[in-house]
């Protein structure tokens, strides 16, 4: 079963990869902060408060997430994890996108050879309906489809 | 997305006029603000920034090789900058396997501050993330633009100095710097200052900043809160008292939600000017009372392995103390101990201000009492202290509510903390 969403791109492009979702507010600090520490390149997410999230591979996924929250060194681990190959696949926000996460996503567009699409304002029907492990695809435009197993 | 009206000189800095690095910073700066619908960059009016990134964390070598392009583009701030604190302080207590992992982990950390000072670090040592103090002299005016990152020095400026800065990111903060304009959105317009939450406060005692300021952040998020009822407290003057009750507030306000703007009625410097009329007209109201602090605080998680251990360090100042809370701690804590018949601190403990406070304060027989009782004076980030894995390990205990957010560390109220000082034991 296949359902479309339709957001805007922040920092356009395609992919598909599988969802890694969380409803929480998404700490970018706190999430990849192991990660980047010790050389993991899953980038498995650290973040003690995110029970979605942590513990969860989160290099190559499609995260989906409401906003980033926490320290506004949040951008630069985004440019940091790009650089280092280990980013998300794309992310989706059902939101605005905030200050922090857009710069991630920019400074890792602009100063990176890494794609990290980046679409927001998919809505909160976005989130209530994907699920981590389904099938994602970004396209340029924005437009998002989810494809449940089965 | 809308496209940015940009000058001349604007535009030939995007062509690369100024250089390779100065096009890619003024790109990035454009996409930015062009996600976020600005029509117009607007020049960087405050004296000097803030950068947020004071750490030599030895994973960041993509952030070095950004600032290497940066420095080899010539493409240098126009503004000289302070910083946040330093990750390292030897006086600041640690075991043999922690200074290994800190030697580790913060092993760029000279390497760094060499590329910052070729960016255009003030050379005050400002590293502290309260860079507004007087004695550091980083403090901007009311209406002025400022590029800083830091949420709770980004909070402070805009709520309690009235200058505008948006939450910015890491790197963006340093890129408004070396551009010397900043995207024109969100908390540098007047709409963006408008009240999106009225937040009623109907305690029946002055409310705990820290946990005042979480219950409004957790709540509001990034939106911006009008707060009426705190004057009560707090009077209608933005004394020192106030300001360093507001800088505690504020910071949690920006670490347990986003908030990067309060309001508070009769006290500052736009509520005072503009009263009632920042409040949007679907402003949704946010009621807080004795239960509602007590539930916010309740609901903490501790994520200690054993909740009932005894703590094994404490840390107070995050953000950094001012001049006057290290005096007022000088008197409270001596005081706690005498009672509870103790000389010295049953914890560990450290208290964390900017160098120039320090430096201030050291000498004084205020700072002798505080030594004397075992307290450690430092100017480290406890935050940076307990992101070694290490120590993240330890029963630490602090009342700061922005470090029980980022960390393992547990929150307790002043009064707490300075009974488990004085008495010590198992929580």
């Amino acid at each position: 079963m296949k359902k479309t969403f339709k957001g805007r791109p922040v920092v356009p492009g395609r992919v598909t990869a599988e969802a890694l979702v969380t409803h929480a507010g998404f700490n970018t600090l706190a999430s990849f902060q192991k990660s980047l520490m010790f050389g993991d390149k899953n980038a498995t997410c650290s973040d003690q408060n995110n029970p979605d999230l942590n513990g969860k591979q989160m290099a190559g996924k499609a995260l989906c997430l409401p906003q980033t929250i926490g320290s506004t060194t949040g951008g630069m681990v985004l440019y940091t994890a790009a650089s280092m190959h280990r980013q998300p696949a794309c992310l989706l926000f059902s939101k605005p996108i905030d200050s922090l996460a857009a710069a991630g996503a920019i400074l890792a567009d602009v100063w990176t050879d890494q794609s990290m699409p980046t679409v927001d304002n998919l809505g909160e029907e976005f989130l209530d309906y994907v699920n981590s492990g389904m099938k994602i695809t970004v396209e340029e435009d924005g437009t998002v489809t989810v494809e449940s197993q089965g | 997305m809308a496209s940015m009206q940009l000058t001349t000189e604007e535009q030939e800095m995007l062509d690369g006029r100024q250089g390779e690095a100065m096009a890619k910073v003024m790109k990035t700066l454009v996409m930015y603000g062009e996600t976020f619908g600005a029509s117009k960059m607007v020049p960087v009016t405050g004296k000097y920034g803030h950068l947020v990134t004071s750490f030599g964390l030895s994973v960041l070598d993509p952030v070095y090789g950004l600032m290497d392009e940066l420095i080899k583009g010539g493409a240098l701030s126009k503004q000289q900058f302070s910083i946040d604190p330093r990750p390292l302080d030897k006086n600041v207590p640690a075991n043999l396997i922690q200074k290994l992992f800190f030697k580790i982990m913060y092993s760029k950390q000279e390497m760094y501050e060499g590329q910052l000072t070729q960016l255009g670090l003030l050379d005050n040592d400002p590293f502290t993330c309260a860079c507004y103090f007087d004695e550091v002299g980083n403090t901007p005016k009311e209406g002025e633009i400022l590029s800083w990152a830091e949420s709770s020095a980004v909070v402070y400026a805009n709520s309690v100095l009235g200058a505008r800065c948006n939450r910015n990111s890491g790197i963006i903060e340093l890129f408004g710097s070396i551009a010397g304009r900043v995207p024109y959105f969100g908390l540098l317009t007047d709409e963006g200052r408008q009240a999106d939450w009225i937040v009623e406060i109907r305690t029946s005692k002055k409310p705990e900043a820290q946990v005042l300021g979480s219950a409004i952040g957790m709540k509001v998020m990034e939106d911006v809160p009008y707060i009426k009822g705190l004057d009560h407290w707090l009077g209608a003057e933005l004394n020192q008292d106030a300001r360093d009750y507001l800088k505690d507030m504020g910071a949690a306000t920006a670490s347990n939600g986003a908030v990067g703007l309060y309001h508070i009625e009769n006290l500052t410097p736009e509520a005072v000017r503009l009263g009632s009329s920042l409040i949007k007209a679907d402003a949704k109201t946010y009621v807080i009372d004795d239960a509602e602090l007590e539930r916010v605080q309740r609901e903490y998680p501790c994520i200690w392995k054993d909740p009932s251990a005894a703590p094994k360090l404490c840390f107070i100042g995050c953000p950094h103390l001012s001049y006057e809370q290290l005096v007022h701690w000088s008197k409270a804590l001596p005081e706690s101990l005498r009672q509870a018949g103790r000389s010295k601190v049953a914890v560990p403990t450290v208290m964390t201000t900017s160098p120039a406070v320090l430096k201030k304060f050291t000498a004084t027989p205020e700072a002798a009492r505080l030594r004397e009782a075992g307290v450690v004076l430092s100017y480290i980030c406890p935050l940076m202290y307990m992101n070694n894995p290490m120590c993240g390990k330890m029963p630490v205990i602090t009342s700061s509510n922005k470090l029980r957010t980022y960390t393992s560390a547990r929150y307790f109220r002043d009064e707490q903390i300075l009974s488990y000082l004085s008495k010590g034991g198992s929580l």
